[in-house]
């Protein structure tokens, strides 16, 4: 291909790339390393609010912004250097708990609290996942055909619903009198309060990520079945190979880049996990990283929001990806370079 | 109820056949307006749109919206609906208009309560007002022989008989879904003993004894509600009485119009309003008042002003009121409390009166971490101390972020 032909494809996307992933990145980099504030002042103001039949007067000192002669917001924008990955990591609260020896009052800081559950969300789910997937796959691949099309689609299903929408959809079969919990309820004659307990909720966040994501590793599989060598197949059921043998010996190494590639994505996205923070309303026992991010980044009511911090989060978010997913880029390589 | 309906469906008559006509003056200049998505705000901005050229969005995520949309030269929207909770954003940027010379000529009907003055302007003018007040079963209270209680130790009182009659599935309903509503549970509580959220330099003041009583009152109440209280908020809470789950509620005033819908709940009538309780004899009711009001953007023309708030007027006024009356415990004239509005009134003029919900810049990044920190002590994972240790010292984090602490 001439070049110019190469450049004239490339270059939309290399465009879009730079002004929507490149761009804003360098700029969540560097607020993780500057704050912006605006500039405060004390003054005593009264303020009259609604009673019902009459207002209440209160003069109080308040602290405002400074406004300067256009009625803008006058602010300052200092270089902090690491101080927001301080603040966000805890440190200071952190040597205190180093210091007494209490190692739990370390995941009583937000950033920890929610790196425990989100890495041991992203872990046991990743096996889940696989193993369902591969599961539903097999199951498919040996239906008969006339069942094949039905399977499929319910299979998929789930994925097809919108995450927050499923999640919601679970919730509601498992909180407050919902139609699972009111059936145990009556089964086990006791009072079962599903949301009252952290566990509980991050077992039902678990089961729902892998319930919503398991057909993705199910398609991608079910098409790598079709491509298993058939030869290699009967050859092994000649030599006595079992069913199980013929999975682990043949299908499984025949699968292995497209499970890796499953591993891949489910990390990246399992590390990400926020929809089930929102669907479960799971703030009160378990938050995970992203959900951390979204929450700095939230005005309050008096429009606060911490742009330095939530930049600093997300780096860290960032980094942690990048470290969970070293093994498995570091063996795809490796396969690689030995082929070639 | 019959009879009701039937006026309810006459009244809905009159309205779709005189619209145009209701407005006092042809609207010619476009208005857009933000604000909240609650009935009253519809009925208000319903009004509003009478007077032609007039569109609203009516989203609950106006409050990260508006200060934004209002920052915009010319700004995105004429007027918005805030509340004394929302309304600092928009004054701390300075985005919206005093509206005195504009009261002058065309608000000369609004009463002087409903005009929120700041530094002695006119900022904004209030329609209603929203408090969180007790809600009761007043046929299970009459048939347990109760009296509706004053106090907090009153109100656990009560819940132990009821819990003992067995009448309902829980004694109490309470909004403590961690986030925003668990740190207003605490501010009500937390003000009710007399503790207030940051000192004059704006250190922070909830690790306190009134901090550990609030605490502990709520965490005492917890033992009777649903123990799943950690994620149920208003609705949840609305939904709890109008499924005849629970006997009473601290409950937002403008959620009482729900209980007497017959679509939806089955106690129809059986819902009483009271003060909201006491933390201590003789305090304040441990709660804060708030009012919802409309204010006009800085960033447009003087015409378009003028016509955003003649607009306004049309839609906080007298007939709007006497179509919508239950919706609200409305500020404006011609209103006519209802049964369920007692409470709100009850409180909002009791001695001591409780405060107004502090529009500061202090008390949003207070709010947020209460709402952040609080969870931990009711899920038994660290004390009252130790919690409202963490409450200040995420609160000092996010100050000086903000530039409000050095």
């Amino acid at each position: 291909m001439k070049f110019r032909t190469f450049a004239a494809f490339v270059a939309p996307s290399i465009v879009m790339m730079l002004i929507f992933i490149a761009f804003p990145l360098v700029t969540v980099f560097l607020n993780s390393f500057r704050i912006t504030q605006p500039v405060v002042e004390q003054v005593e103001v009264e303020t009259c609010t609604a009673g019902f039949l009459e207002q209440t007067c209160t003069t109080e000192i308040k602290t405002q912004p400074v406004l300067d002669a256009a009625g803008n917001q006058v602010t300052t924008t200092e270089w902090v250097g690491w101080l927001s990955y301080e603040r966000v990591l805890g440190l200071a609260a952190m040597g205190e708990a180093l210091a007494e020896g209490a190692w739990a009052g370390i995941l009583n800081i937000d950033f920890w609290k929610a790196l425990r559950f989100t890495l041991t969300f992203t872990l046991i789910t990743l096996p889940l996942v696989i193993g369902l997937g591969l599961a539903i796959a097999i199951a498919v691949n040996n239906a008969a055909r006339s069942l094949k099309g039905p399977v499929i689609f319910v299979s998929l299903l789930p994925f097809i619903i919108t995450p927050v929408i499923g999640a919601l959809s679970i919730r509601w079969l498992f909180y407050g009198d919902g139609i699972v919990t009111a059936l145990l309820e009556q089964w086990l004659a006791t009072d079962i309060s599903v949301a009252a307990n952290g566990w509980a909720i991050e077992i039902l966040m678990m089961f729902y990520r892998v319930w919503h994501v398991a057909p993705f590793a199910f398609v991608i599989f079910y098409a790598g079945l079709q491509t298993v060598n058939q030869d290699t197949l009967e050859s092994a059921i000649i030599d006595g190979a079992n069913r199980w043998e013929r999975l682990k010996y043949v299908i499984v190494p025949h699968l292995m880049p497209l499970i890796i590639f499953v591993a891949l994505i489910h990390l990246m996205d399992a590390y990400r996990a926020f929809e089930e923070v929102v669907g479960f309303s799971s703030q009160a026992y378990r938050i995970t990283l992203q959900w951390l991010t979204y929450d700095l980044l939230t005005p309050d009511d008096a429009g606060n929001r911490a742009i330095s911090r939530a930049s600093a989060s997300a780096m860290l978010t960032m980094v942690g990806i990048v470290i969970l997913l070293i093994p498995l880029l570091r063996r795809t390589w490796r396969d690689h370079h030995g082929k070639s | 109820m019959h009879l009701r309906s039937m006026l309810l469906a006459g009244a809905t008559a009159l309205t779709a056949t005189g619209a145009a006509a209701e407005c006092a003056f042809d609207n010619d200049t476009p208005v857009k307006m933000l604000s909240a998505g609650f009935e009253a705000w519809k009925s208000v901005t319903d009004a509003m749109a009478e007077c032609g050229n007039f569109e609203a969005e009516l989203d609950q995520e106006f409050r990260t919206k508006q200060p934004a949309a209002f920052a915009a030269d010319p700004s995105l929207y004429h007027l918005g609906g805030v509340s004394n909770g929302t309304i600092t954003p928009l004054l701390n940027q300075g985005t919206v208009r005093p509206l005195d010379a504009l009261v002058e000529e065309y608000g000369q009907h609004l009463k002087p309560n409903q005009l929120i003055r700041v530094g002695g302007q006119i900022m904004a003018v209030g329609m209603m007002v929203n408090t969180q007040h007790l809600m009761y079963r007043k046929d299970i209270f009459d048939e347990l022989g109760l009296d509706v209680p004053e106090t907090y130790d009153e109100v656990l009182e009560a819940a132990e008989v009821i819990e003992e009659a067995g009448v309902v599935e829980y004694p109490l309903g309470m909004t403590m879904k961690s986030g925003w509503n668990m740190g207003q549970d605490f501010n009500n509580m937390f003000i009710g003993y007399g503790g207030w959220f940051y000192d004059d330099e704006g250190m922070p003041t909830v690790n306190t004894e009134a901090g550990v009583n609030a605490l502990e009152t709520m965490k005492a109440l917890t033992e009777y509600a649903d123990p799943e209280v950690l994620v149920s908020d208003s609705t949840y809470v609305q939904q709890q009485f109008q499924q005849g789950k629970i006997a009473m509620a601290n409950l937002w005033a403008s959620r009482g119009g729900a209980m007497d819908n017959a679509e939806e709940s089955q106690v129809v009538g059986d819902v009483y309003a009271a003060a909201a309780p006491r933390a201590v004899e003789g305090g304040p009711p441990a709660t804060t008042l708030w009012w919802d009001g409309i204010v006009v953007a800085r960033n447009i023309t003087d015409a378009e002003a003028e016509a955003a708030f003649r607009v306004a007027m049309e839609g906080i006024d007298t007939e709007m009121v006497q179509e919508s009356n239950d919706e609200a415990i409305w500020l404006i004239d011609g209103y006519q409390p209802n049964r369920l509005a007692e409470g709100a009134i009850a409180t909002a003029t009791a001695q001591p009166a409780p405060p107004s919900y502090p529009s500061t810049s202090q008390m949003g990044l207070m709010h947020t971490a209460l709402g952040n920190e609080l969870p931990a002590f009711f899920t038994g994972e660290r004390s009252a101390e130790a919690t409202l240790a963490a409450v200040e010292e995420a609160y000092i984090t996010a100050a000086k972020e903000a530039g409000l602490l050095e």
